[in-house]
């Protein structure tokens, strides 16, 4: 796998936000590498399999950061990119969080924090139960794990040894100045995960941490990330979080993603 | 009701592979048999509402039909917003069979109290209301509906009625016609409702489905326009559906539980006594409604 630069990606999530008036774009920058290396042959499913029951799934929990899910998803087909044309608008299928009833490969209407990790936990109980050879991954952001729901997920889906499940933290530390939540690899090995921590910017090591083997155990994947990657202006600067640029900040953005 | 609810289920979970049953760590007994046949789709999930309402969805993402059964309160109000979201807007299916609605755990104080559980879930659109009033009610309507699209939520009572009549879901039953005005009697209220009226000139309907609401029936044995609805929780549920179908003057009263907080314990026939659910305070709210 090579590393494939994604600035066609950060031009389309921060063109749609700018044209809607609407999106989290530092939250979808900070996994936007994570999601490439996922739907880049990570993932067994395609457009033509999105509704196949052998299909690995892809939720995304923290659902705020669906522009970074539609990019790629319009990228690799499931959608045309004209329906970015039409982000937060009223007949739009794409809006500030993702509804699996209009998108094509959206797995799960997110948007409420806590649902989408132990969502994914069913479904993986749901495979295995059904004897399905799939497998599920979904992304949590740190701040989510400030829900209560996301650590009865963590101790329930350790308990039927869910080595079926993966759960990759986006680490951004969105949350530091409300809620901190460090040593996010110990906490889930503490219940009883297996727990790595990579650079959720460096796609080889994304890749390479998502092959790890885990039988017996869901895998937690610790993603180190900075919210707003790739975008100076945004980067860890909390005034982003819910924004969207002004034709001159666009103008300086698109400048810096040429 | 919750012995048959026991042998309802195991009755489905044998002869249905779909099914798949999770326990908030309650019931656990009843279903030893269930649990040492089919260990890969019967469940103590253990004492997490959220995630097992969720996980639930998660279950019919993959085609499969979840049967969640714990106390009325943790499994409506703690997880509200998991029923809404995972469920109601993802247009899943699934089922919720509750107990302690209301104040059927009177001696154990409010916090083991639902009497908002049917009101809060008729909140939400799509969510269909079960309330059955024996337990051959629950055995034929769990079986008729637990397959179909939507959530059910089926509410299992302390208490159930001497009458017996078979029941449809989503259909209301008629059992006296009378011309001066009209009882709804929803679930195990309908014993009670009927002694009340026994010598009144009155309608009697029981309602075993509160939503999909049977309005067809409903508004067609309200010729009297005075209306009585007899409710087992927070009173209101069904008024504005009946409002609005009808074309006419309605006079309406609710007998239903009074939304303060019950701090008193004891049992749930105390409570009843304290509230007016009693056949005198029927039969006095009935005879108010015709003479006026």
């Amino acid at each position: 796998m090579r590393r494939k630069n994604l600035n066609n990606l950060r031009k389309t999530i921060v063109e749609a936000a700018f044209h809607s008036g609407e999106g989290h774009i530092p939250s979808a920058l900070s996994i936007l590498d994570i999601l490439w290396v996922l739907y880049g042959g990570v993932l067994n499913v395609s457009p033509k399999s999105c509704q196949s029951i052998s299909r690995d799934r892809f939720i995304l929990s923290k659902g705020q950061a669906s522009l970074g899910l539609y990019a790629i998803l319009s990228e690799k087909k499931f959608f045309p990119k004209r329906e970015f044309k039409k982000f937060g608008s009223y007949g739009g299928i794409l809006g500030g969080h993702p509804d699996m009833n209009k998108i094509p490969g959206v797995e799960a209407s997110t948007g409420s924090l806590g649902h989408g990790f132990p969502m994914a936990a069913g479904v993986s109980l749901g495979l295995k139960i059904q004897h399905i050879n799939a497998k599920v991954y979904v992304l949590i952001g740190d701040g989510e794990c400030n829900e209560g729901s996301v650590w009865e997920t963590a101790l329930i889906a350790a308990h039927h040894k869910l080595d079926n499940l993966c759960c990759i933290i986006d680490h951004n530390h969105s949350t530091d100045r409300a809620l901190k939540v460090d040593d996010l690899e110990e906490k889930f090995r503490s219940f009883n995960w297996k727990s790595l921590s990579v650079n959720g910017h460096d796609q080889l090591e994304i890749k390479k941490a998502l092959m790890t083997k885990h039988p017996g155990k869901p895998l937690a994947i610790v993603a180190n990330t900075i919210k707003g990657h790739g975008i100076k202006i945004m980067e860890n600067n909390p005034a982003w979080h819910h924004k969207a640029p002004t034709r001159e900040e666009l103008s300086q953005i698109l400048q810096e993603l040429i | 009701m919750r012995k048959q609810f026991v042998t309802t289920v195991e009755d489905i979970i044998a002869n249905d592979q779909k099914t798949v049953l999770m326990l908030g760590d309650i019931g656990v007994f009843g279903f030893r048999r269930s649990f040492e046949l089919y260990p890969s789709r019967v469940y103590n999930i253990g004492i997490l509402e959220q995630a097992t309402i969720s996980m639930a969805a998660g279950l019919n993402m993959t085609g499969l039909t979840p049967i969640v059964h714990t106390i009325a309160t943790f499994i409506t109000e703690r997880c509200f917003e998991q029923i809404k979201d995972d469920f109601g807007y993802q247009k899943l299916n699934g089922n919720i069979v509750s107990v302690g609605g209301s104040y059927d755990y009177a001696a154990l104080g409010c916090t083991h109290h639902a009497p908002d559980d049917v009101p809060i879930l008729m909140n939400i659109p799509t969510v269909q209301v079960v309330v059955p009033g024996t337990a051959g009610d629950f055995d034929s309507l769990f079986r008729q509906s637990y397959s179909n699209r939507g959530l059910r939520y089926y509410r299992l009572s302390e208490r159930e009625n001497e009458f017996r009549v078979p029941v449809k879901f989503g259909k209301a039953n008629v059992i006296k016609l009378g011309r001066k005005a009209t009882v709804i009697a929803v679930g195990p209220l309908l014993d009670k409702a009927l002694v009340a009226v026994k010598n009144l000139d009155v309608t009697v309907i029981y309602l075993t489905t509160v939503r999909p609401l049977d309005t067809k029936t409903i508004t067609a044995n309200l010729s009297s326009g005075k209306l009585l609805i007899c409710e087992p929780y927070y009173s209101g549920s069904i008024t504005q559906e009946i409002m609005s179908a009808f074309k006419g003057t309605l006079r309406i009263d609710h007998l239903g539980v009074p939304k303060k907080f019950l701090v008193n314990y004891g049992t749930a026939k105390d409570h009843d006594r304290h509230m007016g659910f009693t056949e005198k305070e029927i039969n006095r709210r009935v005879k108010e409604l015709i003479h006026e």
